[in-house]
């Protein structure tokens, strides 16, 4: 995709030596700045136009993308499986069903979600209602990843869509077929005036967001995250940054091994290891390493066979910048236990299991994104919370026990995005709970109504009525001792502890 | 290594000790700051007299009043609000707990303002101190007084390595926001609240800011124009026009002008009395540099009501100002200053029009009887907050959450809401280690079959709570069947 291949005609007037063309003779789809410009006025026209407003609307379109999902299934599939070697059946359970659970819960909830909420006043406001409305930002800028590029696309904009927005959606141009293939389809099913797709390079984005938008969404990591949060701060424009980070996995001495080194296995090595909630290393207990690293290269040949290579079921490296990157940690840190193979010319690499890791090692001072996971070991759980907590708050922290209060104790004494206990990645997959990193693993939050909650504004309301001024009177100068005890009593009393007052 | 650097260090490794996780170290926390108010009301009356001019009871009213009422709220439900907040599972997590853990984030930087030294400044703390968090706390220098007192008193009632005061200018705050914090609430004007957000974007810190605005106010002609403009006139000069949330300016239709000015100039005298200069309750500007500013924007209006003004005392009455157009040089920034200027519009049309060319506002405002030209403002106009028929109260309503949106800010506080903008809501899912077969369906080799399992078990929903009501009703009516079958044989 880089390097030698020569930029189209656009790129070079651009003064780009190199281009994004997914198939020879095509045209390179990379936008630029100035496109951008018009997309979003028109995206503003279309918004202020208020089409986005009605609940009708944003079913439409939340059904649109389901259909798209359905439709083109096939596309999609073929369409990771050139990005990342991706599996069918990863493409279908962790990229489009996401999606359409997410859809689906919109759609049955969007009329609940979008009625007022009534709020509990103080005596003061006893005759007045108080409510707190959901109203959409405008137009919003979502910038995809390219580890799950659909998945970090579509939940997003579900939830824009359902909170009423014009929406600009980024896919990563490390997975080109993947934002080709939703460039070339939104524009079917989407309204084309209030949705836009852009193909836009990470080193172009700061300079895109200069464009003041309503909201940012960013999948990606630390350091990108950084420069989006910086040009978004020149416009006063709300971020939600969904970051990685090294999310570290407890393994307890007391534990059933075979069930955890599957989950462990399942979770790290899917997608060839590319996956932003994967545990990235593990904390294992001295007395059970030697069982987890075995059980763990039985569960490798039970998943991928003896050689990963020949699995259908095995995924490859995006990209050589990413290759690359994988291949010399995995060579400079601790020891290879098992994998280790590597092919330049695919992008692969087997499924590697490292030990005799440090901290220091080049695999730990780093997310990994790859099939490559480090086991340190640790003589007791103190020693793994006060390494877990010497590092930054990652996205999730893993722990596996039978133990309840290991449980327990790891969870509240460590902090990160979200938790789960003997499972990975499942917790990131519920619709019904929010899913986002705190500290260094992002700020804010998304699926669900907590999606719908980041695309809108809660306005607060209290509509009064212009009676029973001989009630307001209390408050208005000059100020005297006996109105002001009268203003203290009124406004600290609630509805609920005061129930004649609803008769009133 | 700085002063401010030392701070910020030993409040984190205060944070670290863990005291402020316990909900009793809270409590006993929020407990000394309603102390704190209560024992030292004289101390802060006489520093915000010093400040900004407002008497005794002024300050009480607009500063501690609210502040109170957030610290009894927060004492009384933090352990509701602590608690592990349970959601609805899925088919796959049925026997698996699922909620979401409020936690605290860490060492949060509270920075306030000078209009209402106090409530802007220790209100944001309540909902520091209940998440657990330690903060670090930043007085505006431009209310001296009030920073001073805060620095002297505030560590004699509150864990002072956990919540230290910091005073000082620009420069001590720009060293402040150099350091790593968790979280920055920060209340002011929107130039710097962008240097705010650049300096936090360093160190991904989330922020809420509490920007400002220019709030319209519309009075449509069917309204009751008496009460009305009482008030929108309190809500305008209290604090002498310094309130974020003030009405700025009042659009109306020319045939109702002359007595909005004539109803707004009665309030003035009922309330300032005719010489408001030496009246107890009217206030003063802050500082000399505001006061300019604030005449300055007279400039090319004319004055329908007050005008009059004393240097030496940062002294403006209140003013009505008419014949203001869009271009007029009051309408460039927000007023922040007791001048009121009154804008013609031909209806609600125009108005919702003439509000959507500017920056969204904090608040706004609209007196009307008519329930169906309020619902429309609502609708086809965005801001922070919206008022019908009065001005600022809903400042004092706990579950309304406070904040703006676009321009005038990003976030929200009171009530629960501080509550949860200084808390992580970390999702949870605890499994245990068996039925693994149910697992199995995901794990490689990838077949056909498998694929088909995923489908059915993924993509739907299952409301576990409808789940049980099936099976209870399949129950009943077996049960209700069984018995029928019974008593027929009987009979």
């Amino acid at each position: 995709m880089s390097g030698k291949v020569r930029a189209c005609y656009a790129c070079q007037r651009n003064g780009r030596l190199t281009c994004r063309r997914t198939r020879l003779g095509e045209p390179c789809l990379k936008t630029y700045p100035l496109e951008c410009v018009n997309l979003l006025k028109r995206a503003r026209i279309a918004f202020q136009a208020g089409r986005t407003l009605t609940e009708g609307f944003r079913l439409a379109q939340l059904e649109a993308v389901v259909r798209m999902l359905e439709e083109h299934e096939c596309d999609f599939v073929d369409a990771l499986g050139r990005d990342l070697h991706k599996p069918r059946f990863e493409t279908v359970v962790s990229e489009l069903i996401p999606v359409k659970n997410e859809a689906f819960h919109a759609i049955s909830n969007l009329k609940k979600w979008m009625q007022p909420q009534h709020v509990e006043g103080n005596m003061s406001t006893t005759l007045d209602e108080c409510l707190v409305v959901s109203e959409p930002l405008g137009v919003v800028f979502i910038i995809g990843a390219w580890c799950s590029p659909v998945q970090m696309c579509l939940v997003p904009l579900v939830g824009a869509i359902a909170a009423g927005n014009c929406a600009i959606i980024s896919p990563s141009e490390c997975t080109a077929h993947t934002a080709e293939l939703l460039h070339r389809l939104i524009p079917f099913y989407l309204e084309n005036e209030c949705f836009h797709v852009i193909i836009a390079g990470t080193s172009d984005l700061p300079e895109v967001l200069e464009l003041k938008y309503d909201h940012v969404f960013f999948t990606g990591n630390r350091e990108e995250g950084s420069r989006i949060a910086q040009a978004a701060a020149r416009t006063l424009t709300p971020v939600t940054l969904v970051l990685g980070g090294k999310n570290p996995c407890y393994v307890d001495q007391h534990c059933e091994i075979a069930t955890t080194a599957q989950r462990i296995a399942w979770a790290r090595f899917h997608n060839a290891g590319q996956n932003v909630v994967a545990p990235d290393y593990i904390l294992c207990h001295t007395n059970v390493k030697a069982q987890l690293v075995q059980a763990l290269k039985g569960c490798l040949m039970q998943f991928y066979g003896s050689d990963p290579r020949e699995s259908r079921s095995y995924g490859r490296m995006v990209n050589l910048e990413i290759f690359n990157r994988t291949r010399d940690m995995l060579w400079r840190s601790g020891k290879v236990a098992v994998g280790g193979q590597v092919i330049e010319a695919e992008k692969y690499i087997a499924p590697t299991i490292l030990t005799e890791v440090t901290g220091p090692d080049s695999v730990m001072q780093q997310d990994v994104f790859g099939p490559v996971l480090p086991v340190l070991t640790v003589m007791c759980m103190d020693e793994a919370i006060a390494f877990i907590n010497k590092q930054e708050k990652p996205l999730c922290v893993y722990a596996y026990s039978s133990n309840s209060k290991v449980i327990s104790r790891l969870m509240s004494e460590t902090s990160s995005g979200s938790f789960c206990s003997n499972d990975s990645i499942l917790q990131s997959l519920m619709v019904t709970l929010p899913f986002g990193g705190v500290g260094a693993s992002g700020m804010g939050s998304y699926h669900g109504r907590y999606s719908f909650d980041t695309f809108s504004h809660r306005k607060s309301c209290l509509l009064r009525g212009t009676r029973f001024e001989c009630v307001t009177y209390l408050r208005y100068p000059p100020y005297e001792d006996r109105n002001l005890s009268l203003m203290t009593w009124a406004s600290t009393l609630s509805q609920k502890s005061q129930g004649w007052c609803q008769i009133l | 290594m700085s002063r401010e650097q030392l701070v910020v260090q030993q409040a984190r490794k205060s944070f670290q000790t863990g005291k402020s996780k316990p909900l009793q170290y809270r409590i006993l926390q929020l407990n000394s700051l309603l102390r704190f108010i209560s024992e030292r009301r004289r101390n802060i009356a006489d520093a915000v007299k010093r400040d900004l001019g407002k008497s005794e009871n002024g300050a009480e009213l607009f500063e501690t009043l609210g502040l109170e009422g957030e610290i009894k709220l927060a004492i009384g439900k933090l352990a509701e609000w602590a608690a592990p907040r349970p959601v609805e599972k899925n088919l796959l997590t049925i026997s698996d707990e699922v909620y979401v853990q409020p936690e605290p984030l860490g060492v949060v930087l509270i920075i306030g303002a000078w209009n209402y030294p106090w409530a802007v400044t220790l209100q944001p703390l309540v909902g520091a101190i209940a998440a657990g968090n330690a903060a670090v706390i930043k007085p505006s220098e431009v209310s001296p007084h009030s920073a001073k007192v805060m620095e002297e008193l505030l560590p004699l009632y509150l864990d002072k390595d956990l919540y230290p005061v910091v005073t000082g200018g620009v420069a001590e705050t720009q060293e402040l926001l150099k350091q790593r914090f968790d979280h920055i609430f920060y209340t002011g004007n929107s130039t710097v609240g962008k240097l705010v957000m650049k300096a936090a974007s360093y160190h991904l810190t989330p922020v809420t800011l509490e920007l400002g605005g220019k709030s319209p106010c519309y009075i449509d002609k069917s309204c009751d124009i008496t009460v009305a403009c009482r008030r929108i006139t309190w809500g305008k000069f209290v604090n002498c026009g310094q309130t974020c949330i003030a009405p700025d300016y009042v659009l109306c239709e020319p045939c109702i002008q002359s007595r909005v000015i004539e109803e707004i100039e009665k309030s003035i005298k009922e309330f300032y009395t005719d010489d408001p200069k030496s009246f107890e309750d009217y206030g003063r500007i802050i500082n000399q540099r505001h006061f300019k500013r604030v005449m300055a924007l007279m400039e090319g209006s004319s004055v329908a009501v007050g005008g009059d003004s004393d240097e030496s005392q940062c002294y403006i009455a209140p003013t009505v100002l008419k014949d203001v157009t869009r271009d007029s040089k009051v309408m460039k920034e927000e007023i922040f200053g007791p001048l009121l200027p009154i804008i013609a519009v031909s209806g609600v049309d125009e108005a919702i029009q003439f509000i959507n060319e500017r920056e969204k506002p904090l608040v706004v405002y609209v007196f009307s009887h008519d329930n169906k030209l309020i619902k429309r403002v609502l609708a086809e106009t965005s801001s922070g907050a919206l008022l019908a028929n009065d001005c600022l109260v809903h400042f004092t309503v706990s579950a309304l959450p406070f904040g703006g949106v676009g321009n005038s800010g990003m976030g929200c506080y009171h009530g629960r809401y501080s509550f949860d903008q200084f808390s992580h809501l970390r999702s949870c899912l605890i499994k245990q280690l068996k039925m693994e077969a149910v697992n199995s369906m995901r794990y490689p080799p990838h077949t056909a079959k498998k694929l088909g399992w995923a489908r059915f078990l993924l993509l739907k929903q299952v409301n576990v709570c409808k789940l049980q009501r099936v099976s209870l009703v399949i129950m009943l009516a077996g049960l209700a069947a069984f018995v029928v079958q019974r008593f027929l044989r009987r009979g």
